[in-house]
């Protein structure tokens, strides 16, 4: 087998030396009767180029979002990334890397790391990140239960045009944790009211900018409010791209800013991995989950990086830990610091410009068509429109002509009764041609 | 041909003592400033052009500041993050027997098939109709974990092993409420891994810990001692992190069910085991699955992993959304809590599907070695952990080396008594020596611990040169030769690094440098 260096003759020579007569008995605690001798329902190995065939007969079963005029988003993003992004990113040291436990052979990782919060904190208006959550939507539980700590409070009030899945996977959690939770309905045409669910017993208020439907929130009379009620602001946005243009949610008066990082430097994967960015101020730092990195002094006096405040985390503090997590994005985050470097503060500002007239353009052609209501008056490269009839079924009839035109709100949340709303994004990788593609097929099926 | 010039260098003309050089770089050992020292905010690698004139819809809320971010051109980023790359140790650079991390070779086919267009380039939100083929890598990847398990389902989308964990743990609560029952304990064996515990008190249950006994393995009877009907779940890693089976696995499991609890094991370890026994026939209620450490998803300087969980017939039901079913037009997913065939799902553990681009990597490697190389593949990971502690129990101390190790060999510092010396010199020294350490300190109920994991990647030619330069270091280190200790690592890029300073005075991020005054000349 390809992947299996010792020979048989090894493998004698070994358990001599083991003094041991089979490999069976290196398995000898094994409950005897529980032992399998094979495993008759699988196959047995294959080479390369059988692997690749039978897989990419899987992928060619896919419909890649390059080979259509695309305008799907919802909280994950096509961009276009740089070849060198990927190139950089399978580099073994980086790749076969582990975390960086031994630092004086990571600086690699470590170095990286601390370029990564420094990014993150700049680009999300805040003092400190931390080296990276699993995604988005993690991150945002993590935000939760980091201001149910900071204000020893533990009911949160979730904004109703969170994306649905965020708002999920925070009440998953917190159901589970016994914490109530205030969940506002979504208001699809921006009049998002959060400001009267926050009062004195309440930790933190979840809300997202751009929004699930693309508003974009204006979050400083909510940050005051919320701070003048002692709770705090937790930020989201699930488009990274869009802190090119907007005002960074730290400028904003957020406490606490979760994101999600997949738009920068990272493929959509049919969802994951991604990384989640996680930012806040210097004094909450020590109630902060996940790694951080940061600069100290090798015994020769040179600058280095270490893993550092290690203390809040799981394999020192065990049960007391700030969170569980472990394993976090690293790989993904070496891809989104790759990109956002490459792009610089000039080329992320012209991209976010690029993804937003490309998206007013858009907004424009469909606003136009019969049967059509933008319910938009601000947002960056996604928008909702109102259809005449059923949203899965309109995208399912633009599918078949070619286009895959966008989330129809209800496949995130079958049962908000909102059946006939469709979220469109277009980024840079739509041509004006894909755009107007998009319109005239819409007519069609809408005709 | 050198007609003229100079003539050919002898290598003993060259001076025998090494100068400092005026660079702080040593040849191809290079240093690398920070991103924010050689970046400027008006440069960048990625030509756009500036869109055609048009009136912006940001409702006011446009950003007025300057981000402070550096741009690089594209010459300027590849070397910036080569050089980076350069400072690290990876698998591909050598030995990397990090214990409970399984670091084993990460075949390049698994990457080229997790960017096939069809794969990488999908929207988890595209109409399912045109992603047939992901769901299809997705239920494939599940029956291949049942069979390998002999669990009933899948939850598919934890994002790595502690997210399983908290998975796992919710199914367990998840079906205890729906018994009507409220129980408050969570046992933990004291050599756990810090998730363990940590993923417990998450979910607000209280952590009882249970000793091993002399062996290192549980004692089913401490575990029967601590069980009520208070008791919620046993955690139980196995292979235990002191790599051993835990060879009353079944009567464990029976004492948990007896009085009502469930039986969530740790998969950390299952590289030992795959295909060599099913964890459903030892009585398990639950398990995580790395993904990047058994099914070799590259572990990229700290994720991203996969956790998938197995789960007993009893804790299917309560499985997270989504769910991949079939129905007559192919495959589709239930994405809602409560929705049909889902109407007891635990929740959502994330956004969209989980880690598609580990379950294609995953598959990949599944395929590859199939059934039989599966087994072999384990078979070797067990013999080189036990070859490399045979070979070294002469000059290490290895506790419970009455038991055959599984993948894992671990050794004590009772060895360096008497010589100054701690585990943490020995993990720099074999730095100097080429290889990455071992896991150190872990576990936690061990002295001084060394966990040694070698995988089944590694030659035996590669195992023999690794033996050998632990037993110099051993002899060295008993020889009372401390220096090459003490002060290791001398050859990394860098020394020791004082993590005390970075703790007391974390400096997190850049700052641009404050400008001082001049002095007065």
């Amino acid at each position: 087998m390809r992947y299996l260096p010792l020979t048989p003759d090894d493998r004698v020579e070994m358990l001599a030396r083991i003094g041991t007569a089979s490999v069976d008995d290196l398995f000898a605690d094994i409950p005897k009767d529980k032992r399998l001798t094979a495993l008759p329902d699988l196959p047995l190995r294959k080479g390369e180029l059988d692997v690749e065939r039978t897989l990419a007969r899987l992928a060619a079963r896919n419909v890649p979002a390059g080979s259509v005029p695309f305008f799907v988003g919802a909280g994950a993003y096509r961009h276009h990334v740089p070849a060198s992004v990927d190139h950089l990113i399978q580099r073994s040291e980086f790749l076969t890397s582990y975390t960086p436990y031994q630092p004086e052979i990571a600086q690699g990782t470590l170095q990286y790391l601390f370029e990564f919060q420094t990014q993150v904190a700049e680009l999300t208006g805040m003092e400190v990140a931390n080296a990276s959550m699993y995604d988005g939507s993690t991150a945002a539980a993590e935000g939760v239960l980091m201001a149910h700590r900071l204000t020893k409070r533990d009911k949160a009030v979730l904004a109703g045009n969170l994306h649905p899945h965020y708002r999920e996977t925070i009440a998953t959690v917190c159901a589970h944790a016994n914490q109530p939770l205030v969940v506002l309905p979504p208001a699809p045409g921006g009049d998002d009211d959060v400001l009267s669910s926050i009062d004195e017993t309440v930790s933190c208020v979840v809300v997202q900018t751009p929004d699930v439907f693309g508003h974009l929130v204006d979050l400083k009379p909510i940050a005051e409010k919320a701070h003048a009620a002692g709770a705090l602001l937790v930020a989201v946005f699930t488009e990274a791209v869009s802190l090119g243009l907007i005002e960074p949610p730290g400028a904003q008066g957020a406490d606490i800013v979760v994101g999600e990082g997949q738009s920068i430097g990272n493929a959509l994967n049919f969802g994951g991995p991604y990384v989640g960015l996680f930012a806040t101020r210097q004094k909450f730092v020590r109630q902060m989950p996940g790694r951080l990195a940061g600069e100290t002094l090798d015994a020769e006096g040179r600058r280095g990086f270490v893993l550092t405040l290690s203390t809040r985390e799981q394999h020192i503090r065990r049960e007391k830990a700030t969170s569980n997590i472990c394993t976090n994005s690293g790989l993904c985050a070496l891809a989104f610091t790759i990109h956002l470097s490459l792009l610089g503060e000039a080329g992320l500002t012209r991209l976010a410009r690029i993804n937003h007239a490309a998206a007013c353009d858009l907004a424009d052609r469909l606003a136009a068509l019969d049967g059509v209501s933008m319910l938009n008056e601000s947002f960056f490269n996604e928008f909702t429109i109102r259809v005449k009839g059923d949203a899965a079924e309109v995208i399912e009839r633009l599918a078949e002509k070619g286009i895959l035109g966008g989330v129809p709100y209800s496949r995130l949340a079958p049962k908000a009764g909102l059946d006939d709303l469709i979220l469109v994004a277009a980024t840079e990788t739509t041509t004006a041609d894909d755009r107007a593609a998009y319109a005239a097929a819409l007519k069609e099926v809408l005709a | 041909m050198n007609r003229e010039g100079r003539g050919a260098t002898a290598p003993m003309e060259a001076a025998s003592t090494a100068p400092i050089t005026f660079t702080g770089n040593k040849a191809l050992d290079l240093e690398e400033g920070l991103l924010f020292e050689i970046g400027r905010t008006d440069v960048t690698g990625v030509d756009l052009d500036e869109p055609e004139a048009f009136s912006p819809r940001l409702g006011g809320l446009q950003r007025t500041a300057p981000l402070g971010l550096p741009g690089l051109s594209e010459p300027e980023a590849m070397r910036h993050y080569v050089r980076l790359s350069r400072m690290n140790y990876g698998i591909d650079s050598g030995l990397f027997p990090l214990g409970s991390c399984t670091m084993k070779h990460n075949p390049r086919l698994n990457e080229r098939m997790a960017r096939l267009s069809g794969f990488a380039d999908l929207h988890p939100l595209q109409p399912v109709s045109t992603a047939q083929g992901a769901l299809s890598v997705i239920s494939e990847l599940c029956r291949y974990l049942m069979v390998l398990t002999g669990m009933q389902a899948v939850a598919f989308t934890p994002k790595a092993g502690a997210h399983g964990e908290l998975c796992g743990m919710m199914a367990i609560k998840a079906a205890l409420a729906a018994r009507g029952e409220k129980r408050h304990i969570v046992l933990v064996p004291e050599s756990a891994h810090g998730t363990n515990p940590a993923t417990a008190a998450l979910l607000g249950y209280e952590v009882k810990s249970i000793p091993a006994r002399p062996d290192g393995t549980v004692d089913p009877e401490s575990v029967k001692a601590a069980l009520s009907t208070d008791v919620a779940a046993l955690m139980l890693t196995n292979p235990n992190t002191c790599g051993l089976f835990e060879r009353d696995v079944v009567a464990i499991a029976e004492a948990v069910h007896a009085v009502g609890a469930y039986f969530y094991a740790d998969g950390a370890n299952f590289n030992a085991i795959l295909g060599k026994v099913r964890i459903g026939d030892l009585g398990v209620d639950a398990m995580h699955i790395n993904l990047h450490k058994t099914f070799s998803t590259p572990h990229g300087g700290g994720g991203p992993g996969a956790g998938p969980v197995v789960l007993s017939e009893a804790l299917a039901p309560f499985a997270p959304v989504p769910a991949v079913v079939a129905d007559g037009s192919g495959l589709r997913f239930i994405e809602e809590a409560g929705a049909e065939g889902a109407e007891q799902a635990l929740g959502r553990m994330c956004a969209f599907h989980g880690q598609m681009g580990m379950f294609v990597r995953a598959l990949s490697w599944m395929l590859s070695h199939g059934a039989d190389g599966m087994r072999q593949a384990s078979e070797d990971a067990v013999l080189s952990a036990n070859y490399v502690r045979a070979c070294l129990m002469d000059v290490m101390s290895a506790p419970f080396a009455e038991r055959p190790a599984m993948h894992e060999a671990l050794f004590d510092d009772a060895w360096l008594d008497g010589t100054g010396l701690s585990t943490l010199d020995i993990a720099k020294a074999l730095i100097d020596e080429g290889y990455h350490p071992m896991t150190v300190y872990f576990p936690l109920v061990v002295h001084g611990a060394m966990l040694i994991e070698p995988t089944e990647s590694e030659s035996k030619a590669s195992l023999d040169l690794f033996i050998a330069a632990l037993r110099d270091l051993a002899m060295a280190a008993k020889a009372g030769d401390k220096d090459r200790f003490l002060g290791a690592p001398y050859y990394a890029p860098r020394r020791r690094l004082d993590e005390t300073r970075a703790a007391r005075m974390p400096v997190l991020r850049w700052t641009k440098p404050v400008a001082l005054p001049r002095a007065a000349e």
